[in-house]
């Protein structure tokens, strides 16, 4: 059974400021990493892997050049190999763009039972890549997944929607996207990391796809950006950190004189 | 093409968006799918659709994306739509997406404010893990938009239209996803999205039990009990329903009470719209504090029983 997970490459969220006069995030020079919904999908494809016999991992990722050091993580932590599509001009693709380069992708590696991704990507959450994935590949789809099993040549899994948990079932080849709730993340061991440099990694660009730039690039994203701004909503930031009796006192005080406090 | 077509798999959250759509004097159509047709239709009608696509199949029942993608895709061609609306629950969202790859066109999804200037649909939605507000625009001929549950308020016409419903056959077959069980999860009653103040905790609270000290300052002070994602989908102290953020519970009280919380961005951001934010956190370096208007530093253990001594006074 092959197993193929989708891996974006994601600026790390926490490292972005926020530049305080214009409100624009600084993007220049934040370290990237792998999405962490995309982690729970590779730890699941690992503990599959590690309960059933003959099943590969394959990680997938269309990004920027970066991926060629960041992938190492996903080959550490269980992956068999990795395929990177690499192209400075992917990384301002829209959800269409990346959707069908990840499928070119997936198509040229041929033979896959099954797909995972996560629920939504840590920067854009858009979740619009699982379905559009499915789509083209013309696949079920099965999204939100909390609980997945590998049964014969069938899938189990536990959808975790608003109101209800949804048990389905589907024949593979499938596509499934997966909720932080399904498992926890391993952090690879030391050996595993200086391992992962020996594993399979292939680096493609588009046109080992037969795609350009102007297909699925920048240039052709249909979503346009206007503008992207944090919120400029100034908060007071009036913190007090005097013994706890006089910061109660001061709060309530505070709060009372805004009138929220309705006792 | 210059319609609209309103599509949610739960029909009052098609009110809402028809609603948007006719105030901007877009002739506006619905879609149903499934055996709810009938009973909606009138209701559709007097929030401004002048059209109801009904779909009744068997194949429809268990709202399978394949197969509701395919529904929409075929009725959006026969309504000649430019723009499909959708409500961006989880199974909205999905769909959407399919909906989209299948048209060929652009989508935006949990789009939390929608307008429309000069011909085109601007719409809001959090980017960069909620850090940031990005304003999109779709520049396919068509274009799939998806909008947060209650971004509108349904309001009927004054005046009542009377348009037609037209039965449209299925071409889709059945999905190939089978549903073995769908397990209601229990309702509460709770909608922590319209309550006027929050409490809401994070891991910082560190056994169950505590629940109660922190259900005694929210009664005194008026408030509903919420979480952060750690304390419903990891430890189970809290129904889902309760769990505030970005893949949570959207909210907006007048006075938000962040307690052991840290402030993550994908937490905070769907607390931004809150009049008033206090964090009670013992880290002074806790991102909270830096979107905070009040905050006090220290043990939540010394900092609730005090606050509740002093409010019952
Ligand atoms: C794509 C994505 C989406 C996400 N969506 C959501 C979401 O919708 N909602 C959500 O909640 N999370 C979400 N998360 C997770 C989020 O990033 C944080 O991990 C989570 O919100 C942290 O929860 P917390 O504040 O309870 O825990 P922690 O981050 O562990 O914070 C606990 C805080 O309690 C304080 N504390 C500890 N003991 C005490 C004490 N005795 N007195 C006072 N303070 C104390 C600590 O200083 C700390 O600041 C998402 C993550 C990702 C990647
Ligand atoms: N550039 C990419 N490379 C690989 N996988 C991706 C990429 N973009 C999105 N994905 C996958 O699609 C999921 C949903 O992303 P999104 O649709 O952006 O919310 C992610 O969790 C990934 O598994």
């Amino acid at each position: 059974m092959h197993i193929v997970v989708c891996m974006k490459q994601v600026l790390d969220l926490e490292k972005i400021r926020i530049k305080p006069d214009t409100h624009e995030p600084v993007l220049e020079g934040v370290p990237v990493c792998l999405g962490d919904f995309e982690k729970n999908a590779l730890e699941q494809a690992v503990r599959i892997k590690e309960s059933l016999d003959d099943v590969t991992v394959t990680v997938v990722s269309v990004g920027s050049p970066k991926l060629n050091k960041t992938i190492m993580e996903a080959l550490a932590i269980g992956a068999d190999e990795a395929v990177i599509l690499v192209d400075p001009h992917v990384n301002g693709s829209d959800a269409m763009g990346s959707a069908i380069v990840l499928a070119n992708v997936i198509q040229k590696i041929g033979d896959c039972d099954l797909i995972l991704l996560g629920e939504g990507s840590t920067d854009e959450y858009s979740g619009q890549v699982p379905s559009r994935l499915a789509e083209i590949l013309d696949l079920p789809q099965v999204t939100y997944a909390r609980e997945l099993e590998v049964l014969d040549h069938r899938i189990r899994a536990v959808r975790d929607l608003e109101d209800m948990l949804e048990s389905v079932e589907v024949e593979l080849p499938a596509l499934v996207s997966v909720t932080q709730e399904i498992n926890q993340p391993r952090l690879p061991p030391l050996t595993a990391i200086l391992k992962a440099g020996k594993k399979p990694l292939h680096v493609w660009s588009l046109e080992d796809i037969n795609a350009s730039a102007e297909e699925v690039g920048t240039d052709a994203a249909v979503c346009e950006e206007l503008s992207n701004l944090a919120p400029a909503k100034p908060r007071k930031e009036m913190i007090f950190d005097e013994d706890i009796d006089s910061s109660v006192n001061q709060a309530l005080e505070a709060l009372e004189q805004e009138g929220v406090l309705d006792l | 093409m210059s319609g609209v077509l309103v599509y949610s798999e739960q029909p009052p959250l098609t009110l809402q968006n028809l609603t948007f759509a006719s105030s901007l004097g877009y002739p506006a159509a619905a879609a149903v799918l499934g055996p709810q047709g009938e009973s909606w239709s009138e209701q559709y009608f007097n929030h401004g659709a002048q059209r109801v696509y009904c779909m009744d199949d068997p194949s429809l029942s268990g709202l399978q994306t394949d197969i509701v993608s395919e529904a929409l895709c075929q009725i959006a061609d026969h309504a000649e739509a430019e723009i499909v609306l959708i409500s961006s629950t989880l199974r909205g969202r999905e769909v959407a997406g399919r909906l989209a790859q299948k048209l060929h066109v652009g989508c935006i999804t949990d789009a939390a404010k929608l307008r429309a200037e000069e011909g085109q649909w601007i719409a809001t939605r959090y980017s960069l893990g909620g850090k940031t507000l990005s304003e999109q625009v779709l520049n396919s001929g068509r274009k799939v938009i998806a909008v947060n549950p209650n971004t509108f308020q349904a309001e009927p016409l004054a005046s009542g239209v009377k348009g037609d419903v037209v039965e449209v056959a299925p071409r889709a077959a059945v999905s190939p996803v089978r549903i073995i069980e769908q397990k209601p999860k229990p309702d509460t009653g709770i909608n922590i999205e319209s309550a006027e103040v929050i409490v809401c905790i994070g891991r910082g609270l560190e056994s169950e039990d505590d629940l109660s000290m922190i259900q005694e300052f929210a009664d005194i002070v008026g408030g509903v009990v919420a979480c952060t994602r750690p304390i419903s989908h990891d430890r189970h102290w809290l129904p889902e329903e309760r769990m505030v953020g970005i893949s949570g519970k959207k909210i907006s009280p007048s006075l938000y009470f962040g307690i052991g919380v840290s402030g993550q961005i994908q937490q905070m951001a769907a607390v931004l719209d809150a009049k008033v934010i206090v964090a009670i956190n013992n880290d002074r370096n806790a991102p909270i504090f830096q979107n905070a208007d009040y905050g006090i530093v220290g043990d939540l253990y010394q900092v609730i029983p005090d606050l509740i001594e002093k409010l019952s006074r």
